[in-house]
């Protein structure tokens, strides 16, 4: 019961924050949002891993917590350099 | 038991109120840094409300382990793509709107 009406809220914080992420006026607004929807995402699935009773889930969970900040991170470097940091033919050429 | 019931109630309830101010707040800051505020100090408690809450549901087992350390991963990594943010918008040259000092004026890191 109470789980699921914690599901439903973060299902209604997911949907603003994916709206600010079609809305938002800077680039950095949808990238904040972005990571807010990934965060949310990552509480939506240990909800839905504790309300099926399959506790296996939170394992997804913890993964998914790792690859959205390993994400946000990656997305940051590269709008801020315009590229990985490659080091290679590629500069060469330039 | 019932008491450990309530009390997880007043977590995940609490997490959700902030997971939604955190959500309202998006949308009603005018300006970037300061949405980054409503986001940034609403989603670690937020989440932190919810996970302890969800292992008081599951009581001491390796599901609460995985829990916590999902808790421990979330308190360290949601203040630092924080930051990260910031910088990468700072160095990036978005200014803030709402700093008078701002206004008018080519960005400069270094004022002196």
């Amino acid at each position: 019961m109470i789980l699921s009406i914690a599901a439903i809220a973060i299902l209604v914080t997911i949907s603003l924050a994916l709206a600010r992420a079609f809305l938002g006026p800077t680039l950095y607004d949808r990238i904040l949002a972005v990571n807010m929807v990934g965060t949310k995402t990552v509480l939506l699935i240990a909800v839905f891993a504790v309300l099926s009773g399959r506790t296996d889930m939170i394992d997804v969970a913890l993964m998914y917590a790792l690859i959205n900040f390993i994400g946000v991170v990656a997305v940051l470097k590269l709008v801020e350099q315009g590229n990985f940091f490659t080091s290679g033919e590629d500069d060469q050429a330039k | 038991m019932i008491i450990l019931d309530i009390l997880s109630w007043l977590f995940i309830v609490a997490g959700a109120l902030l997971g939604i101010a955190g959500g309202i707040g998006v949308h009603r800051f005018p300006d970037f840094y300061s949405r980054l505020h409503a986001v940034g100090t609403t989603d670690t408690l937020c989440a932190a409300m919810f996970l302890i809450g969800l292992s008081m549901q599951t009581g001491v087992s390796i599901a609460s382990l995985k829990l916590l350390l999902i808790f421990i991963f979330l308190f360290f990594s949601s203040p630092t793509a924080t930051h990260a943010l910031a910088n990468a918008a700072l160095l990036g040259g978005l200014k803030p709107e709402l700093d008078e000092e701002y206004h008018g004026h080519c960005f400069d890191r270094h004022p002196d």
